[in-house]
């Protein structure tokens, strides 16, 4: 089943969101990427960042607490090493960026615009502990549209800004609001919500734990944008790992669905939900795609 | 590619400290060498209160009740995870993912090894020892653990080895002491070519240490700290990082589940962990 995601046309509603893909090849071991509707790289940052000292994970009741410190080969890396595997295994490919200044989040899509094989870009404006990694913090609304428009004024048309947003229902609104008048073509929302390791350091909480405040944003943010009268997409994600989880993001307004942490515990779940999809024979296809979902089916 | 599958428990035998479970688990067994292992789903299909998945020894692969390759894994209970499927019973269903991680490279050369295992991490040495004496590989053991209950069972190297050492913490079997106490002496009497290890941490870092003063290759099978657990075991989390020595002399970071559980023992960085 296809969709349209900010112009572009997408093979499936469902995304391998940021930073849960591994580089590609890991999650291909399981399935071809082409399945999906975009490959989300994880972030990836001007100059090589080797990651934060171990632990970086601990579990927590339907939750992963994670504090990886954005782990990556810096642009140049992986532009020569990353993606053009991913370009020749047909992943439709988004670049997620984070930056520590907004000249370097412009050289980033300076670069990346001008690269062949790159679908969007797009911004991670949930970092949750962006003091340790030493990344922009960006506290207030109106800095996260600087950051996208720094980025959206660097890129051709037809390549979009996606700004990911985390799923803060109390200033998630007032975000996308401000990010859609920046430029960006779609607003992901349901990035990790700051939390901290069991040793105190800062980290990120993700998966169904969160999924409840992530749906609750969703379905706030694609009202606004719709009263708003803008053509920003909304892509909702945070714990989604059944088709029931896919329908209820779906019927709250996205118009596709990233699915994360769920392939750390089973890789198979994007592909699994993409394939319900798309399994759907053509002459009883139309209307929403969460028409064509089943509920709870593991 | 890997297997991602819903393995049926075959079979599930205490001995010792450890529950060995035969599984059926198709596309598992199949492609399994020795040093891969296998990633566990905790709780029933479908739950979701627990994220992570546990990574399991493969101890052995075989036919059995008209499956051509089943997979035996050793589960030491310890935390709730490995708890939770120490407990599976026959029948039950368990999702799981397989074979993972760089197996063990075996040497092109019919040359003289030395395995050195510690408690359950001791798992993958058997295979290993079977596919080293079919290359005409002499092959010595060193088994090490806390006690006798923690020992995986020596008696069934004794077809594939000609030396075997055991040593444990509390002499209750072997000689009292710990593996890095032996292994300088094991490595001469065997005149070692290549060291295979598998354990904690700190025991196989004077494993390394022992392979390089001895001026034989070490490939050393690390296993998931208590401390810092491995999330997806699939490479996609980016939780397991281990320090290493890469390319050129530059420290780097890799993925122990994914550039592991395998590693040359000279390149990791033992001090850093």
């Amino acid at each position: 089943m296809r969709t349209s995601l900010a112009g572009l046309t997408l093979a499936s509603p469902v995304l391998v969101a940021s930073g849960c893909g591994g580089t590609g090849p890991e999650l291909a071991a399981f399935g071809p990427l082409s399945a999906y509707g975009t490959f989300t790289t994880r972030s990836i940052t001007l100059d090589p960042r080797p990651g934060a000292a171990g632990p970086r994970l601990a579990e927590s009741p339907s939750g992963l607490v994670h504090a990886t410190g954005l782990p990556n080969p810096g642009i140049d890396g992986f532009l020569a090493t990353e993606l053009p595997w991913l370009v020749q295994s047909g992943a439709k490919v988004v670049v997620s960026v984070v930056g520590r200044s907004l000249g370097e989040l412009a050289e980033l899509a300076r670069r990346l615009g001008r690269t062949p094989g790159v679908a969007a870009v797009e911004i991670n404006l949930a970092t949750p502990d962006p003091v340790s990694n030493g990344v922009l913090e960006l506290r207030e609304p109106q800095h996260l549209g600087g950051a996208v428009a720094a980025v959206a004024r660097e890129l051709p048309r037809g390549v979009p800004v996606l700004a990911k947003l985390r799923a803060d229902p109390v200033r998630v609104v007032e975000s996308a609001r401000i990010v859609a008048e920046a430029g960006a073509g779609a607003v992901v929302v349901g990035g990790a919500l700051p939390a901290a390791l069991p040793d105190g350091r800062p980290a990120g909480l993700s998966g169904p734990a969160i999924a409840p405040l992530a749906l609750r944003c969703v379905r706030e943010v694609a009202l606004a944008l719709r009263e708003a009268d803008t053509e920003v997409d909304v892509v909702g994600c945070g714990g989604v790992h059944t088709g029931g989880d896919v329908r209820a993001f779906l019927d709250a307004g996205a118009v596709a669905v990233a699915v994360g942490s769920a392939l750390f515990h089973d890789p198979t779940t994007a592909a699994r939900l993409a394939a319900e999809l798309t399994d759907i024979p053509a002459d009883t296809a139309g209307g929403t795609p969460a028409d064509h979902l089943g509920g709870e089916e593991r | 590619m890997k297997a991602h599958v819903r393995a049926e428990v075959l079979a599930s035998k205490r001995i010792g400290a450890y529950q060995h479970l035969t599984l059926v688990a198709p596309g598992v067994g199949e492609r399994f060498r020795p040093g891969s292992f296998a990633a566990v789903s905790v709780g029933p299909a479908g739950e979701r209160a627990r994220l992570a998945r546990r990574p399991f020894w493969i101890h052995q692969v075989r036919p059995l009740g008209g499956y051509a390759a089943t997979v035996q894994l050793v589960v030491e209970p310890r935390g709730e995870g490995s708890r939770w499927l120490a407990s599976r019973q026959r029948g039950d269903r368990v999702e799981m993912t397989g074979p993972l991680g760089r197996p063990f490279a075996l040497p092109k050369e019919p040359v003289p090894v030395l395995l050195v295992g510690e408690g359950v991490s001791a798992a993958p040495l058997f295979p290993l020892a079977e596919r080293l004496r079919e290359r005409d590989c002499p092959v010595s053991l060193v088994l090490g653990a806390d006690d006798e209950a923690h020992l995986l069972s020596a008696l069934e190297a004794r077809r594939t080895a000609r030396a075997i050492t055991v040593v444990t913490h509390d002499g209750s079997v072997g000689a009292r002491g710990r593996i890095p106490d032996v292994v300088a002496e094991a490595l001469r009497r065997s005149d070692a070519a290549v060291v295979y290890a598998a354990g904690r941490a700190a025991t196989l870092a004077a494993v390394a240490q022992a392979a390089e003063d001895h001026g034989a290759w070490s490939q050393v099978a690390v296993e998931e700290p208590s401390d810092q657990p491995w999330a997806c075991c699939t490479g996609l989390c980016q939780g397991c990082a281990l320090p290493v020595v890469g390319e050129h002399g530059a420290p780097r970071e890799v993925r122990a589940c994914l550039d592991g559980p395998v590693l040359r023992g000279d390149r990791v960085r033992w001090a850093d962990l």
